[in-house]
């Protein structure tokens, strides 16, 4: 059975100006254990995706949709409900780690907190804390000490236990990875890895703009592009065969070790984002496509082909002729 | 710690050494003298002048050179010696401001630590609450834009002359002599109370609006998402957010000791409450140096005092704070 299934999701940003349609339309699903790898460019709504199915609020705003998670319904447009599967169901790493724990709190009183809200006594879940932190190699003595007394990558891996505690079924990573040096990038890209193969987690969407990180990490991709899914696939196939345009030029603008700017210029995707408060008609991609044609006007359908257990999903009309 | 306190300490010693040379200094660039002024009010003839100048510039240390004067003036000071009134001669200072000082404190340190404790708890009551907010900010607003003096005047007109609740001058009854009696203590506490709900009104607007401002604020920090996302209760992201927005307060709570000082001057002054604030109007009224000199002392004393103390609490209530003392030294 399906883990995640994402049905058709529209999560809007209310301005002055009208709606942003930061996700309009959303369909995918995921397995256990898998760990999805949501890719896009800045503002393509990845990060609104992601946080709208653990916390929802202002400026946010439901517009429809359905996200069932291991077959019930998560209630994720009423943020009181909500709050009882956060944490023990669904969870978040936020973009934020480094700043996420309360400075004026030891680690310890704020755990502490936090778990006796869901019900349950800190020294009920030390052993288990205790093995996690030896996992993620935190001292015990970390418990007594203030945020501001810990390193960075330090409050990462907290924040990473933290979340992960209650094994949720559902982690959310939201750019874990921007702030951090690349050793420690891939120290943290392991933890999830491991996370999962523990079980610690049901399975896990990580948000990134790093698909070289999700080459690494991911199962499957998933490419957003203005609020909408482009492309998504298994890690190895939409890296290697891309079939979108997106996707190809976007794997293409990947810098590569070794080659210099000198000799091969970088590549990059001529022209910027639509503007979500008025997206174009028919597919979003089109202004900036490089193969766009006449049938581009009308709204692509999302062609579906099952090849064993993997789903591969293509938001494009040149899809579908070779499918036809 | 002992350093930071160490390095504290000798500010504050220089800081106190300033501020009573400045305070030494002022009255003196006052046009006139004081002992001009007692002449003048003697309304004696010439030759019985000269002779009551001389007495009297002798008798207030004033026949010697100005230097010589500010060195006498520290050598009483650590002595406990603030000198004669002029105004109230031969009254002592100390005695005369030791007999002020009880009323003074009555209405500053109440009014401050009320004003402050309540005015942060409605305010981070109020804060991201539709109605609440939408009332107390503009009141906040409108109560600390209003000057000590025009507040206290309109309730000694409100309450005291409209209404007659409350008595509109002086620190009690004036049919009554000072002694202690639940009768007398009740009759304080009337005429305590209008000058003293002047100076917590204003306070209060202030401390409550800031406090509804550092509230949200905190309410957006990412910690408080965080506790959000992990479906933390609204209680307990709340009370960190007030933990966290409590330390500029107090920090504005030193810087605000000073104006309050001010505030009571003029509270006093409207009340005609005999408090310090209403003796420095005399004696600046009066050019008596020496009462001047007294009066401000004790202020400087009290706002130093004052700081000093809230530096401390910030080392208790801000870990960072503690540990950086504790750690680098």
């Amino acid at each position: 059975m399906e883990l995640l299934a994402v049905e058709n999701l529209r999560v809007y940003y209310q301005t002055l100006r009208g709606d942003v349609k930061a996700v309009d339309g959303v369909t995918f699903s995921m397995s256990p254990g898998e760990i999805m790898g949501l890719a896009g460019e800045s503002g393509c709504g990845k990060s609104t995706l992601g946080r709208s199915l653990v916390l929802l609020k202002p400026p946010m705003k439901y517009v429809g949709g359905k996200v069932l998670l291991k077959g019930t319904p998560l209630p994720i447009w009423d943020k009181k409900t909500m709050a009882s599967f956060r944490f023990s169901e669904v969870s978040l790493i936020p973009q934020y780690a480094l700043s996420a724990l309360n400075p004026t709190r030891k680690v310890k009183k704020l755990l502490t907190d936090i778990l006796w809200s869901k019900g349950i006594k800190f020294s009920q879940i030390f052993p288990e804390l205790r093995r996690r932190m030896e996992l993620v190699e935190l001292p015990l003595e970390v418990l007594n000490m203030y945020p501001f007394e810990l390193s960075g990558g330090m409050k990462q891996r907290m924040v990473m236990v933290l979340s992960t505690l209650l094994n949720p079924s559902l982690l959310i990573a939201d750019e874990v990875t921007s702030a951090l040096d690349v050793s420690t990038q891939k120290a943290v890209a392991r933890m999830l890895v491991e996370f999962r193969d523990r079980k610690f987690v049901g399975a896990i969407i990580v948000i990134t703009h790093d698909i070289s990180l999700l080459y690494q990490i991911a199962d499957s991709i998933f490419v957003m592009y203005a609020g909408k899914l482009m492309e998504r696939g298994s890690t190895e196939d939409l890296i290697q065969r891309p079939k979108h345009p997106y996707t190809q030029l976007l794997v293409a603008s990947l810098p590569r070790i070794g080659a210099r700017y000198a000799q091969e210029k970088l590549q990059g995707i001529p022209g910027c984002p639509p503007s979500l408060l008025e997206p174009p008609q028919g597919c979003r991609f089109r202004t900036r496509c490089p193969r766009t044609w006449e049938k581009c006007l009308e709204e692509p359908p999302l062609v579906t082909t099952k090849d064993g257990d993997l789903t591969w999903q293509v938001a494009c009309w040149l899809a579908v002729d070779k499918h036809a | 710690m002992w350093r930071y306190l160490g390095r504290k300490f000798t500010i504050y010693v220089l800081t106190f050494f300033l501020a009573v040379t400045i305070d030494w200094v002022i009255p003196r660039f006052m046009p006139g003298n004081p002992v001009q002024t007692m002449l003048s009010r003697a309304a004696l003839r010439a030759e019985a002048v000269e002779v009551m100048r001389g007495y009297y510039l002798k008798a207030f240390g004033l026949d010697v050179p100005i230097w010589q004067q500010y060195l006498n003036f520290w050598k009483a000071v650590f002595r406990g010696d603030l000198g004669i009134s002029v105004y109230l001669f031969p009254k002592p200072v100390m005695k005369v401001i030791a007999e002020a000082i009880p009323y003074t404190l009555a209405i500053l340190v109440p009014a401050i630590l009320l004003s402050w404790l309540a005015g942060n708890k409605f305010g981070a009551f109020a804060a991201r609450r539709k109605w609440l907010d939408s009332t107390l900010l503009p009141l906040g607003y409108f109560l600390t834009a209003t000057p000590y003096m025009w507040l206290g005047i309109l309730l000694a007109w409100g309450f005291g002359v409209a209404l007659g609740w409350f008595p509109i001058a002086g620190g009690y009854s004036f049919a009554m002599t000072p002694h202690f009696s639940w009768k007398f203590v009740l009759d304080l506490l009337w005429h305590w109370f209008l000058p003293f709900a002047s100076l917590f009104l204003v306070m209060f607007g202030g401390w409550a609006i800031g406090m509804r401002n550092m509230i949200i604020y905190e309410l957006e920090a990412d910690y408080a998402q965080y506790l959000e996302s992990l479906g933390a209760p609204r209680r307990l992201i709340r009370n960190y957010a007030f933990h966290n927005a409590l330390l500029p307060q107090i920090t504005g709570l030193a810087l605000q000791m000073g104006t309050i000082a001010a505030g009571a001057v003029v509270t006093e002054t409207v009340f005609s409450y005999p408090g310090i604030g209403s003796l420095i109007v005399q004696a600046i009224q009066n050019q008596d140096y020496f009462l001047i000199q007294g009066c401000f002392l004790f202020i400087i004393i009290g706002v130093l005092l004052a700081n000093f103390l809230v530096d401390i609490a910030y080392l208790i209530v801000d870990p960072r704070t503690r540990r950086g003392m504790l750690g680098e030294t």
